[in-house]
């Protein structure tokens, strides 16, 4: 397997190199570059933070992503920045670096490598969230402040030259790869016949979960396929029916393509990881690998989406929450995969609650997602799913059957509300406790309530000074 | 001049470059071996048997080792010799190391140190303060200090009030995991790299593991990412590690511990209970208290004795206790040991007492700020003669002044009103406002290791080498101390070479530790500078004939009466006049003396002090929350680099308001951490910080001591602002009652605690 990408402005080719090998491993062994830092492992904390650039159907982008769950094939093609590779051609800083300095944004300066290259990446794509883009990267010791008046000093500086001018020299790789226990195909009819044949492959979208089994659990994937040069498991195509989206969309295009439709889904998705993470990511994997806490579910579960199953050229449609049959276990056949999801077009209802310790880059300790409709102030249709309240993503159908005909007030929210007990029986864990759990799940439906009628305010992320 | 400026952090340039070096980065030898532990997984229990062939066997294994295997001391304790590096008979924590490899990577080695198979008869743990306190399972008899007559003010006051607070642990997160390199040298001398706050103490470790005198071993580091006490005594076991396998192998050798291994095998700051009774007028003045503190040791002692004692030398915070009594309980217990976390037990000390003010506050139905004020120690202006409960005699306290600051700068008497009308229109969210002050002393409470050395070396061009013990993990201490030397000489920064701690420069050096870098080190480099100035001053008055008290250093340059000399000429000059341009420099803190076990005399030089004031929102259906605003006066005495100085107070802050509200720790039944990674153990991210943040120094600051150009300490005293934090959030569930129950709010205030508090406020079965 040959994998070519720019390795800071220089065409590198890897060849000989595990399929699993991570980049940061890959970066500080092999290439003497130091300056990306190993912080966690497991994509949590943003010291790895490193810029990719990539052109496919929707344009050039330039995306933070943690070096340390991303594996070299995932880069066949496309254009890596490193720390080192961020000045430009003569040498001058990057606006980044330079305010960092000014701002006294580095103290320990092990965490700056990743922040100031989060902070390039977002600069050439000219966002200003700085919150959303830094969420990714921890700092212990400056308490934030001085990073972000660096990032908004240097908001204004020209974009790069020198990072505008690695799309124009990628690597082209239009041809599939098989080798070393590893496949790289280029379309899902090559891919689909292929895993029927091998039906006990990894598949391998974003990585952002399956570098923690490389990683941390010392797991042998091989064989490994990475689905991430099918441009066809990318696409999202629009219906008046509703939206269709491929397996392989990452949850940052998830997030922009929802937030017309359901934007409350698009809010969920901003506190999805950070920004590293939804820009590998996939909604394919979210789903597919089945987690009771995955955040998506949940919300689509709400939605009445389809999902689209592929085994060879088999297509099967099931309704999501069919997908989740218990713990570890999901309606999948050998060889058959998350191909699509289908949300069909519909009135927004759908509020999305994601309880966690920390608002950011934290995983749900509960996600409640409920879609109620009311016709002549009286529920007509009830649609509550939640993710961290049982061993799958669950729907709360007896809630929902308790709402459903009754007139849309609080007696009728109060009573659905005892209902929770007889839907979940949650456990405690390191995120929360079982009461905890069962308390906030009832009493995301009076949020809901309220929301719905304007009533007193709910949210403290809204709340200002 | 060079001090007071706001000048970056000497290696800002390398940070933004990811050119700065830490010990990871260090290229080494293709032969470098790579090591890692292999762990207990239970929590107590007797060793029967260890099966490591399949360890030996796995790809790239070099070495392995057991205790048995030790070539001299098996001990990496900090304190009390109870913590071997790989365990003896029997396990005491789940992570405890038992065994060593060493392979040819770091993947490899980790990946081999899972092959092992081991039994082990589990013995019943002590997990809790609780267990341990039934067991009596206690490093030594509870001290107390004594002031007054607590229990016959108690009785006799107009109100009494009794109450428990928790208090969680803490993990450090440096962003940088501990990490060791280790080349043999000739004759079996050995050179370290450790990312350690303490190199004099790996020094030794390393030594007494080879079987060594101290003078075999160098221990080098030029720079931590982050250490905050974390890297006091806990880089031990790695660096020994390392240097018994370089010796045995004759290889380098590299450890670093994944972060996962990091959080489950290094301590962290203790957990607390602490149980109270106060007694107090109707204004809120407190006649008397009784504080039981009981904190978790862990299974060895490492520095659980001096964080339980700054625990109770902070019971009084800022406030004048005329009656007290303040007991400690160190418990052993079979989890990880618990060490050194910026503030070294201060924090607990200080919340427990913070706790009480805001429960006097509610029970009276008052203002928690106005029960301060009632409370704080009078200014030196006073000269009230008023004493701690360690009996040392208060005499620069600034803290009303600041406060008084803080409450117009921070409009916080508008802001409380504003405060109050949001939570009568609101029913579902609830704000909260709370003012806490500081007060942190200053000086290791072991007096002795209240020194440093430094060590300043002019080169013939006029460059200067710049040397001490203190170690630089982020906090700017080598920026400041260069600043300082920069300045006698009236030299540009750029002329002053910061360079790595080395034990071979400077011997002998207390851990970088306790807030004291700058104070201990800015002296010592001061008294290296001034003893080669002297030496300067006397030759320049020989050799140009001048009057000695004419002959200054300015910014021109080397002013002798009306002539001007460059530095560089009279350095040159100096060394062709066989003047030493070299010198160490040495400095220990005067005035400080201090008795452990009768709790008695002055501990520290001084005191820092400063306040916050910090307003939060809480959603009283899912207790999620919010910090919106927060408001900092902080007392650095004169700054050395007050951009430096307003880092350290904003990170602080950040990492104690972490503490006590998104951080916390979970242990399972067995004694298992299950928030061993940042996948599951919350610090602040980026949006947590305040909404609006605004920071101050204390325009007035001046150290009534003859400290570095009269500055203070800065490095922990500002972590307990974040106290307001969880104060506000106290003030904020309190918003949920009729005033009748107090709120009870237990630390850390995760969303869960905050919920459970308002249920309890509203009657409501939890």
């Amino acid at each position: 397997m040959k994998i070519e990408f720019l390795l800071n402005g220089e065409a590198v080719s890897v060849e000989n190199e595990s399929p699993t090998r991570t980049l940061l491993d890959w970066l500080r062994e092999n290439r003497g570059l130091n300056g990306t830092k190993e912080g966690c492992y497991e994509g949590d904390c943003g010291a790895c933070s490193v810029m990719v650039t990539s052109q496919d159907e929707n344009g050039t982008s330039h995306l933070a992503m943690n070096a340390c769950i991303l594996f070299l094939p995932q880069l066949h093609g496309k254009a890596l920045r490193t720390v080192e590779g961020l000045a430009d051609d003569q040498g001058n800083l990057h606006p980044v670096q330079q305010e960092m300095i000014d701002h006294h944004g580095s103290q320990c300066g092990f965490c700056t490598p990743g922040f100031v290259m989060s902070m390039a990446a977002a600069h050439q794509s000219g966002q200003v969230n700085h919150n959303d883009t830094l969420a990714g990267n921890l700092c212990r010791c400056t308490g934030y402040a001085p990073i972000i008046k660096a990032a908004k000093a240097a908001e204004a500086a020209p974009k790069s030259k020198t990072l505008a001018a690695d799309a124009a020299n990628l690597p082209s790789i239009d041809v599939s790869q098989q080798s070393h226990g590893a496949f790289i195909p280029q379309t899902t009819a090559e891919f689909a016949p292929w895993y029927q044949d091998n039906p006990n492959a990894t598949l391998i979208g974003g990585a952002t979960d399956v570098g923690l089994w490389v990683n941390k659990l010392f797991r042998d994937i091989k064989p490994v396929v990475f689905l991430s040069q099918i441009a066809d498991l990318r696409e999202i195509v629009e219906t008046p029916g509703g939206i269709r989206i491929g397996a392989g969309v990452t949850m940052n295009r998830l997030r922009t393509a929802i937030q017309p439709r359901h934007p409350d889904f698009a809010e969920m998705i901003r506190r999805f990881g950070s920004t590293q993470v939804r820009n590998a990511a996939t909604i394919g994997g979210n789903i597919a690998n089945g987690s009771p806490i995955g955040d998506s579910p949940p919300a689509l579960i709400a939605l009445g989406a389809i999902l689209r199953l592929r085994q060879g050229k088999k297509l099967r449609e099931i309704p999501i929450e069919g997908f989740f049959i218990a713990y570890g276990k999901q309606d999948r056949d050998k060889g058959e995969f998350v191909e699509s999801i289908f949300i069909p077009t519909q009135p927004d209802n759908l509020k999305c609650y994601k309880l966690s310790k920390r608002f950011d880059q934290d995983i749900s300790a509960i996600c409640g997602c409920f879609n109620i409709t009311i016709t002549d102030n009286s529920v007509t249709d009830a649609r509550i799913a939640f993710g961290g309240m049982a061993a799958t993503p669950k729907r709360a159908s007896v809630v929902e059957s308790t709402l459903i005909g009754n007139p849309w007030n609080e007696a009728t929210v109060r009573a659905a509300m005892a209902k929770f007990a007889t839907d979940y029986h949650p456990i405690s864990d390191m995120r929360a406790s079982d009461k905890y759990r069962a308390h906030t799940a009832q009493n995301m439906l009076l949020r809901y309530f309220y929301e719905h009628q304007s009533g007193p305010k709910t949210r403290v992320l809204e709340q200002r000074p | 001049m060079s001090i007071r400026k706001p000048l970056p952090h000497e290696a800002a340039r390398l940070h933004v470059t990811g050119t700065a070096r830490y010990v990871d980065d260090i290229p080494t030898p293709a032969n470098c071996l790579h090591l890692a532990f292999g762990l207990s997984q239970v929590a107590h229990g007797r060793i029967k048997s260890i099966d490591l062939s399949a360890v030996h066997s796995a790809i790239g294994v070099v070495e392995v080792l057991t205790a048995q295997d030790l070539p001299a001391a098996n001990d990496v304790s900090a304190s009390h010799h109870d913590e071997p590096l790989l365990a003896v008979d029997t396990v005491h924590f789940v992570g405890q190391p038992i065994f060593m490899v060493a392979a040819t990577s770091h993947a490899l080695a980790r990946k081999a140190a899972q092959l092992a198979v081991i039994e082990i008869t589990e013995l019943t743990p002590l997990l809790t303060i609780e267990e341990a306190l039934a067991a009596g399972s206690e490093f030594e008899d509870p001290p107390t200090y004594l002031k007054g007559e607590p229990e016959k003010a108690l009785n006799s006051a107009t109100h009494q009030i009794d109450g428990t607070i928790n208090i969680g642990g803490q993990e450090h997160f440096y962003l940088e995991s501990q990490a060791a390199l280790a080349f043999p040298q000739e004759d079996g001398d050995m050179l370290v790299h450790s990312s350690t706050q303490h190199p004099s103490e790996i020094q030794h470790k390393v030594a007494q593991a080879l079987g060594q005198p101290f003078n075999s071993v160098r221990v080098e580091i030029r720079r931590m990412g982050g250490g905050f006490g974390g890297k006091e005594s806990q880089g031990n076991s790695l660096a020994c590690a390392c240097a018994i396998i370089a010796a045995r192998c004759g290889r380098p050798a590299k450890m670093r511990y994944d972060r996962d291994d990091d959080m489950v095998i290094t301590g962290k700051r203790h957990e607390f209970r602490i149980d109270y009774r106060v007694g107090f007028d109707n204004y809120g003045r407190i006649q008397a208290v009784d504080f039981k503190q009981y904190c978790r040791g862990g299974w060895a002692q490492d520095l659980t004795l001096p964080v339980a004692d700054r625990a109770m030398l902070h019971a009084d915070n800022a406030y004048h206790l005329p009656n007290a009594r303040i007991t400690s309980h160190r418990l052993k217990t079979n989890t990880v040991s618990n060490t050194a976390f910026r503030g070294f037990g201060g924090p607990q000390g200080v919340v427990g007492i913070e706790r009480v003010i805001d429960h006097i506050a509610h029970h009276l139905g008052k203002e928690s700020l106005q029960v301060r004020e009632a409370n704080y120690y009078a200014p030196k202006s006073a000269n009230a003669g008023q004493t701690t409960p360690y009996h040392m005699e208060i005499t620069d306290s600034v803290i009303d002044q600041i406060s008084d600051t803080l409450v117009d700068f921070s409009g916080y008497s508008a802001r409380r009103t504003a405060v109050t009308e949001f939570n009568a229109k609101n029913s579902i969210l609830k704000r909260g406002l709370a003012l806490t002050p500081v007060k942190f002393g200053i000086s290791f409470t072991l007096t002795f290791l209240n020194q440093a050395g430094a060590l300043v070396h002019i080169y013939s061009d006029g460059s200067i080498h710049l040397n001490h013990g203190g170690t630089e993990m982020g906090q700017g201490l080598f920026t400041k101390v260069a600043q300082v030397a920069a300045t006698l000489f009236a030299q540009p920064l750029s002329a002053v070479k910061i360079t790595a701690t080395d034990t071979a420069k400077v011997p002998n050096t207390s851990a970088t530790a306790a807030s004291s870098g700058s104070d201990l080190n800015g002296m010592a480099v001061k008294n290296a500078c001034e003893t080669i100035k002297a030496r300067l001053v006397a030759f320049i008055a020989q050799n140009w004939q001048a009057d000695p008290a004419k002959i200054r250093f300015t910014k021109a340059g080397v002013e002798i009466g009306t002539t001007i000399l460059t530095f560089q000429e009279v350095i040159a000059t100096a060394y062709q006049n066989r003047i030493s341009l070299s010198s160490t420099g040495f400095y220990k803190t005067p005035k400080v003396e201090w008795d452990r076990t009768k709790g008695t005399g002055r501990p520290f030089f001084y005191f820092a002090y400063g306040a916050a004031v910090t307003e939060v929102v809480i959603d009283t259906l899912t207790g999620e929350n919010r910090i919106l605003r927060t408001d900092i006066i902080h007392d650095v005495g004169k700054s050395l680099n007050p951009a430096l100085d307003l880092g350290q107070i904003e990170g602080a802050y950040v990492q104690g308001a972490g503490w006590l509200t998104t951080e916390e720790l979970v242990w399972d039944a067995r004694g298992t951490l299950k928030t061993h990674a940042p996948s599951t153990y919350k610090i602040p991210a980026c949006s947590d910080r305040p909404a609006e943040f605004n920071v101050a120094l204390f325009e007035q600051g001046e150290n009534t001591e003859d400290t570095i150009y009269r500055s203070k300490a800065v490095g922990e005293p500002p972590f307990m602002l974040g106290i307001s934090a969880f104060m506000a959030l106290s003030d904020a569930v309190a918003a949920c009652g009729d005033g009748t129950q107090y709120p009870d709010l237990q630390a850390p205030a995760t969303a869960e605690q905050i919920l459970k508090a308002v249920m309890a406020q509203k009657g409501e079965t939890w």
